[in-house]
């Protein structure tokens, strides 16, 4: 007969060793599980890229309800297991009241009447953990959040909205990811840490330093020894918080991520031993015998685990005994990495921290200028623990070197920068079946191995979307190829990830080649010609913008292959209105324009007149049918804030006023900016001059920008970013007077222009291509490309015009402003069925 | 049964070939486009996703992107890209020029039978 098998918990590791179990011997059990949270399972570690808004919520859902249909589980979704109850055989659980989190130390009352009794054979329990709180007086005001589930999620972004300032209690791994996120919500965040370093558990005490300087330049603040006292209130809305040093900070919203503690309720109400956690034996048995338990929830060999790594071992450990399959299966306890998911923050941490007997050796490098830290500690020629800060190139080597306890090569250092003449220190070949790749989603070499051969996958893409491998945090991808090198050969690259537009198959060069080639100067061109007259809509925006680039002054402009802000020059707002950005030539400006800007505004009853972070004025809010008019009405030519295009050149003061100035800043911008307004490029350059290092315009971080060190000598450097990525940029080159400083611009605008992936940003680019390699194409001139890159750049200023101008005076296209049409339906139709 | 009630909306040549108007019908703003290929197509103007106007999306072989976060939407089934994400479309086609639209009841006000 078929057994019962209840799981309580539906969190990672229940929903994976019912999946182990089904992969061994479906039918065997009825399978019913529990679980507090309303949904059905999802993976929790990618909370982190929910909050920080690169995932939606939907995308972390692991198992759709009907995966528990076609494998006919009861899911009872929403509802907590209350009791075991070990005499009669029966899991007791009552429905969450509505408003009570998941994971809380509920203990009100239920509702008897909707108790949920299900009788068993075998109850595996996976109740995970929950937030630890450390005593703080005002835990418990609205504004106060924890960060454990989906629902956390949401309530935290919802209520980042109203709020400018966020305070973080925690410096660990989850409370960084968590900062990191907030920041995405526009919320300027501060990091309280109770210990004198971050993430003490991962991190020896330079590198902690390390990251607090790596997250201060990303706009995070970081209080190291902090203790909170209490959160502040008035009228219950959170004012702000106080440390017990007397320090007091002012913020609207607090995130408590200060560790966790396994959930055992259950288990205590239920006669199973519990100490930290409920206490397994290495078949993951508890002592009532029928009962198992893996997860956050068990304490194991005097250990327990916050990480899904061990879960994977110990799910396949559970269903390999508990269906017979492997009844000598045993876990015997699992060796960590841990990698922080801080966009912009490469870093893993492995095994141990410190150095713990005399005779371990340390392998260190470190890089002050570039935050660059690696550390590896050996004994007895094998790893035993490192962190890689900065720069995680050769993490997942290093890792498998750990995990298999590898002797370590003659030359340690190739553990940390690659073995020379390009021989790979680990060979994936080499690893054991069971090796594990993917940590993320707890993927082994068997099951890798056997997609490439089985199901014909030969990318690394192809075997993610296949078996989930390399889909969470990715440093595992490197370790993919190389399986599929040792199954197949070689590795193919899904040649569509290269493709310069989704719908045509050809790489940015190629297609280049074939648009010259053809002379193919409108979009629909280009369709007739290369996809047989087939359109894509993914593809038809950037290829408008590649035409602009290779025909200017000839290219066919259709304007429905471009996005609605080309089409009629503005950005479209989430209300569906518009805005204006007027060009302000180096951010100075006259109180005539400045009359006309507030006229039109009044005028046209412009919602806000807001002031942007490029030195203009913004009016939004504004109609689409009002366009034209505004546009004639203040004579002022488009700033091109809506496009792809060259944005702006900031400027500071310079020499005009300023006396710390080296350089004519202001001048210098102005020529920039009108010389190069409107050009369009594969993503937005916003550029800056500074009249001295001081950069007070920010010069530094810009796509361009050029930086006066005094005698009309001119610093540029490219590549710079400070939006969600922040670099500073690189320096291309030192030129001498106005002349050469905007030759040097343009030479290497064109060059990204021709040679860049749309959307990508020169920060991307830079990188990309490499700082070194840049200054020898565009300084020496080793290609011989220079001077046409200086004429094609010339071209593309000459076909300048200002579609303001243009286009308030006569509208490209007809109804092209036109706002919705009114229809008037005459025959009021009567019902006669 | 449903009726149909045809409405006329103008002449086909105010579509600009490759986009969309909006038109407002009976308080419903429906989008409708004009493909390069000359078919006409209608959907329901705001997008499920956040109530992006539909009518300003770029379209190409049979699918709109959303101009606000780009989900995209096939023009004759409605079907979204996004789990759970659709919109309603319509009958329409061309008749000497014109546009006709076939506007289901509910939008009219009028119980079906
Ligand atoms: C934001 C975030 C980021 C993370 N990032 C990483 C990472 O990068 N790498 C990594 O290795 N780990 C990471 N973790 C940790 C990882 O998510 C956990 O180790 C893992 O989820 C533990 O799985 P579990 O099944 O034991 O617990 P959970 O996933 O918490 O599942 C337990 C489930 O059981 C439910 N439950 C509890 N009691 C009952 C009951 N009595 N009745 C019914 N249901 C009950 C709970 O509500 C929960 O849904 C992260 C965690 C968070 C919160
Ligand atoms: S960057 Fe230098 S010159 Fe420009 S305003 Fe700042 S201090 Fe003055
Ligand atoms: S509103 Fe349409 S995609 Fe967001």
């Amino acid at each position: 007969m078929q057994k019962k098998l209840v799981v309580i918990g539906n969190g990672m590791a229940g929903a994976r060793v019912v999946e182990e179990i089904l992969k061994r011997a479906p039918g065997m059990f009825e399978i019913v599980m529990f679980g507090a949270e309303p949904y059905g399972n999802y993976n929790r570690i990618l909370l982190s890229n929910v909050l920080n808004q690169s995932q939606r919520a939907e995308e972390t859902f692991l198992n759709p309800l009907s995966w528990y249909h076609e494998n006919e589980i009861t899911l009872h979704a929403g509802v907590r297991a209350v009791k075991i109850d070990t005499q009669k055989r029966c899991v007791l659980g009552y429905p969450l009241p509505a408003k009570v989190n998941a994971y809380e130390l509920y203990e009100g009352s239920f509702d008897q009447g909707a108790l949920v009794s299900e009788s068993y054979d075998h109850v595996i329990i996976a109740t995970g953990s929950r937030p630890f709180v450390p005593p703080i007086e005002g835990q418990s005001l609205s504004g106060v959040f924890l960060f454990r589930t989906i629902d956390d999620c949401q309530r935290i972004a919802e209520f980042a909205q109203g709020c400018r300032k966020a305070v973080v209690i925690g410096g660990g791994l989850l409370g960084l990811e968590a900062a990191r996120g907030l920041l995405t919500h526009n919320v300027e965040v501060t990091v309280i840490e109770a210990v004198n370093q971050l993430m003490p558990v991962q991190l020896d005490a330079e590198s902690g330093e390390m990251l607090k300087r790596t997250l201060e330049a990303m706009g995070i603040r970081v209080i190291v020894s902090g203790r909170t006292q209490r959160i502040h209130h008035d009228h219950n809305k959170i004012t702000g918080l106080a440390l017990q040093d007397g320090t007091l900070l002012e913020t609207d919203m607090v995130i408590i991520s200060t560790g966790i503690r396994p959930i055992t309720e259950i288990a205590q109400a239920s006669g199973i031993t519990v100490n930290k956690g409920i206490v397994c034996n290495d078949t993951m048995q508890t002592n009532v015998p029928e009962i198992f338990a893996l997860g956050e929830c068990v304490e194991h060999r005097g250990k327990i685990y916050g990480l899904v790594d061990p879960i994977w071992d110990q799910a396949r450990v559970l269903a390999d005994v508990i269906t017979g399959a492997n009844p000598s299966a045993r876990y015997e306890g699992s060796k960590t990495s841990t990698k922080l998911k801080v966009m912009g923050v490469d870093l893993v941490s492995i095994g141990i921290k410190d150095a713990e007997k005399p005779s371990d050796e340390i392998v260190l490098y470190r890089e002050l200028r570039r935050n660059i830290y690696k550390k590896i500690i050996i004994r007895d020629k094998k790893v035993i623990g490192a962190i890689l800060l900065g720069d995680t190139e050769y993490a997942d080597t290093l890792a498998q070197v750990f995990l298999t306890e590898q002797a370590v090569p003659e030359n340690p250092s190739e553990l940390l920068f690659g073995a020379v003449e390009g021989k790979a220190l680990i060979n994936a070949a080499d690893l054991p079946d069971h090796a594990q790749i993917c940590n993320c989603n707890g993927v082994c070499k068997k099951d890798i191995v056997n997609v490439i051969l089985n199901e014909d996958c030969k990318s690394v893409s192809a075997v993610g979307a296949k078996t989930k491998a390399g889909k969470g945090c990715g440093s595992c991808r490197g370790m993919i190829a190389q399986i599929i090198e040792s199954c197949l050969g070689k590795v193919s690259y899904d040649p569509a990830e290269h493709y310069y537009v989704p719908g045509i198959p050809l790489e940015k060069s190629q297609l280049v080649a074939e648009i010259r080639a053809k002379q193919l100067k409108s979009v629909s061109a280009v369709f007739a010609a290369l996809t047989a007259g087939r359109e894509d809509a993914d593809s038809k925006i950037g290829l408008a913008s590649l035409l602009k680039t290779i025909w200017p002054g000839q290219y066919e402009d259709e304007r429905d292959a471009r996005f609605i802000n080309d089409r009629v020059h503005a950005n479209i707002q989430r209300d569906g209105t518009f805005s204006v950005v007027p060009r302000i030539y180096g951010g100075v400006t006259s109180p005539d324009e400045l009359m006309r800007i507030a006229q039109v505004a009044i005028k046209y009853k412009v919602r806000m007149v807001k002031l942007t972070g490029g030195q203009r004025i913004d009016l939004l809010g504004v109609q689409k049918s009002d366009l034209p008019s505004i546009w004639r009405d203040l004579g002022i030519p488009s700033g091109h804030a809506y496009t792809k295009a060259f944005r702006t050149c900031k400027s500071c003061v310079g020499t005009d006023f300023c006396r710390y100035g080296l350089g004519d800043s202001i001048s210098l911008s102005q020529e920039i900016e009108r010389r190069y307004q409107g050009i369009e490029s594969p993503h937005k350059m916003k550029l800056a001059t500074a009249g001295c290092p001081r950069n007070c315009s920010e010069a530094y971080v810009k796509d361009v920008g050029a930086v006066a060190i005094g005698e009309d000598n001119w610093e540029i450097y490219i590549g710079g970013a400070s939006g969600g990525t922040v670099r500073k940029g690189d320096l291309l080159y030192t030129a001498k007077g106005h002349e050469e400083t905007i030759k040097i611009f343009g030479r290497f605008m064109q060059y990204y222009r021709e040679h860049a992936k749309y959307l990508e940003r020169t920060y991307g680019f830079v990188e990309r291509i490499g700082i070194d390699i840049l200054k020898s194409i565009l300084i020496e001139d080793s290609l011989g490309i220079c001077s046409q890159l200086d004429d094609r750049i010339q071209e593309a200023v000459d076909a300048y015009r200002d579609p303001w101008k243009e286009e308030a005076a006569l509208p490209a296209y007809e109804h092209q402003f036109e706002g919705p049409r009114l229809v008037e339906v005459l025959r009021e139709a009567n019902n006669n069925g | 049964m449903r009726t149909p009630y045809l409405v006329n909306l103008g002449k086909v040549g105010d579509i600009p070939l490759g986009q969309g108007i909006c038109y407002i019908v009976k308080g419903t703003e429906i989008a409708v486009f004009r493909s390069r290929e000359k078919k006409l197509f209608a959907v329901e103007n705001k997008c499920p996703h956040r109530q992006g106007p539909l009518s300003e999306g770029v379209i190409g072989s049979g699918k709109v992107i959303c101009p606000l976060h780009g989900h995209k939407f096939d023009l004759t089934t409605g079907q979204g890209t996004e789990k759970g994400e659709c919109v309603r479309t319509f009958e329409i086609w061309e008749e000497r020029g014109e546009i006709v639209l076939n506007i289901p009841g509910d939008l009219l006000n009028i119980k079906e039978e």
